[in-house]
């Protein structure tokens, strides 16, 4: 298949750009690299939820927010030697990314569950604005927080560790990136063809057709709405140590929106999509940002080119029309 | 008389002044089919939306196999035994009638939220499909999106749907309607052979087809049932002819 291929270049191309760029002792660049590997893992995530289940959810960001702060709130009571939690159980800081993921997916899974119970008894535009409105909640609690360093966010001074690594290492961070959105990318393959995956496709196709089929779409969307949150805050997580900090920003609606942006640059509901949205993403962001401000003027555009003119995305140019099973 | 497998008992529905369903009460015996006639308006539609549970009947009670379903979901009456075809097609356009009926099939087999291997690799699955969609002659056109099948084999797949439930009883809505005379011919002696493996209730309005198929008929003229009988019955009577002709006094 021609999409498999395109979909393996496009794998094959993130660690191919750090190589080179590590070999070349550009370091910078193999940060850019990571973050569009985050970024992609945060955009597969949500396209499990847009691409496949049909909700249009612009409150991911409180999922990858969430994430992100499991990180820095671990990595906080770390540095501060003081309890995450004093009563009635104490509970220590860790600065070990496997029980900081557990967490910080757990968290957000919950907090998926019942965001998504509410939001998924609305539809269409209803949708769209009970989510953000939901993730703005989330965010004006960050905000508000001051514990955890309120509308500054908290600074995350040394990395969260990983058992075997030097996570302080760029390459070697990347190389987790990495694996952890290979992992992504797998979970959702594999979710799509299952008979789960089938249901949460027909919810988007055709709701009556999946009652009429003895399946209520509700507790199938909602299941998917859960998931999808879950593999956002796994990548919540991993930007808040790529870059140090987690605050409100990651909580932002912006955020949302950027997620949403490279999952539909990509192409929605194509499983390797949001590589290549978030590539193009950070490639606009850190040239066509170096030139001018208004970057996002021409990222706009190039957003308009899409939806107009080539709704398959950018797999959609490259490897044709989306296949019918 | 053997014991109804699906019984309408009271069913009312009203919208503001109009009385959409009024007071009905049918019953769907093993090994029949019922046909559902009235002119357009006499709420065959709302009728059928009570049935399926897509609408809630104001007071009354629907019965599958001696067990009460009035407050089940769409889904549950699925579930119960109940396979619904709509009638305007109602399947996902941009993949094949084989995908649509997988699932449907899947419905039936359960494991919705299974995470692990392949739906369409599933060779149980795989099999209910594919003999459903032989069954209404599709097996040829079944792998191509349903959005470039024509309007009868569109409904040919939601027949195929149905049958992969492998229901207790059918609930049919104009089945026929937009099929040419060979898919008629073809659907008919599809139905014909159903009712014995469940029974169907039938709205339709090819009347051909009704008096040949029907065991018997019920007449639903303004949301209330005018008369139930054999098809000669029926044909015999005054009343409902005066009702076809919209001659009442």
């Amino acid at each position: 298949m021609r999409e498999g291929l395109v979909n393996l270049a496009l794998i094959a191309l993130l660690p191919l750009v750090a190589l080179g760029a590590q070999a070349a002792g550009e370091t910078y660049f193999v940060t850019l690299v990571t973050k569009a590997t985050i970024l992609a893992l945060a955009g597969i995530g949500l396209n499990l939820a847009l691409g496949v289940g049909g909700m249009v959810s612009l409150g991911h960001a409180a999922f990858f927010g969430i994430g992100g702060y499991a990180a820095g709130i671990a990595a906080h009571h770390v540095f501060a030697g003081t309890p995450v939690l004093g009563w009635p159980l104490t509970v220590e800081g860790t600065d070990q990314m496997p029980l900081i993921w557990l967490a910080g997916i757990a968290a957000a899974g919950l907090a998926a569950a019942a965001i998504g119970a509410v939001s998924l008894r609305t539809q269409g535009v209803h949708f769209i604005m009970i989510t953000l409105a939901f993730a703005q909640m989330v965010y004006y609690l960050g905000v508000s927080w001051k514990a955890y360093g309120g509308e500054d966010g908290l600074p995350i001074y040394l990395r969260n560790q990983f058992p075997g690594l030097d996570t302080g290492d760029a390459m070697q961070f990347f190389a987790l990136a990495f694996a952890c959105l290979l992992a992504g990318v797998a979970l959702v393959w594999q979710v799509s063809r299952s008979r789960f995956g089938q249901a949460l496709a027909m919810a988007r196709m055709n709701e009556a057709r999946l009652a009429a089929s003895g399946i209520s779409p509700y507790p199938v969307r909602l299941a998917g709405f859960v998931l999808s949150g879950m593999i956002v805050a796994l990548a919540g997580a991993l930007f808040a140590d790529l870059n140090g900090f987690t605050g409100p920003s990651m909580l932002s609606w912006h955020r949302s929106g950027e997620i949403m942006v490279l999952v539909i640059l990509g192409g929605v509901g194509r499983l390797c999509g949001p590589l290549a949205g978030a590539m193009l993403f950070v490639a606009f962001e850190t040239w066509l940002g170096g030139l001018t401000d208004r970057w996002q003027l021409f990222l706009g555009l190039v957003l308009l080119g899409v939806v107009l003119f080539a709704r398959g995305g950018l797999i959609g140019m490259l490897a044709g029309r989306a296949r019918h099973g | 008389m053997a014991e109804p497998i699906l019984a309408l008992r009271g069913l009312s529905k009203s919208f503001g002044a109009l009385k959409a369903t009024d007071d009905v009460s049918l019953d769907l015996r093993p090994g029949e089919i019922h046909a559902l006639i009235g002119p357009n308006g006499a709420g065959k539609s709302t009728l059928i939306g009570q049935i399926a549970g897509s609408v809630v009947p104001d007071a009354g009670e629907v019965w599958l196999g001696g067990r009460q379903i009035t407050g089940l979901s769409v889904a549950a009456r699925a579930r119960a035994g109940l396979a619904r075809s709509f009638q305007v097609s109602s399947l996902a356009m941009e993949v094949s009638a084989r995908v649509n009926v997988r699932l449907a099939a899947q419905g039936r087999a359960g494991g919705t939220y299974r995470l692990w291997g392949s739906a369409s690799r599933d060779s149980r699955l795989a099999a209910a499909a594919e003999a459903a969609l032989a069954r209404v002659g599709l097996e040829a056109r079944a792998d191509i999106p349903v959005a470039e099948l024509s309007h009868g084999e569109r409904r040919l797949a939601e027949m195929a749907c149905a049958l992969a439930l492998a229901p207790r009883v059918f609930l049919l809505d104009e089945p026929m309607a937009g099929l040419g005379a060979d898919g008629t011919a073809r659907l008919t002696a599809l139905l014909d052979g159903l009712r014995h493996e469940a029974p169907i209730l039938l709205v339709e309005h090819d009347m051909d087809a009704v008096f040949r198929l029907a065991d018997r008929i019920s007449v639903l003229v303004y949301g209330r049932v005018i008369l139930t009988g054999t098809p000669d019955e029926i044909r015999a009577s005054r009343e409902v002819r005066e009702a076809y002709l919209g001659e009442e006094a």
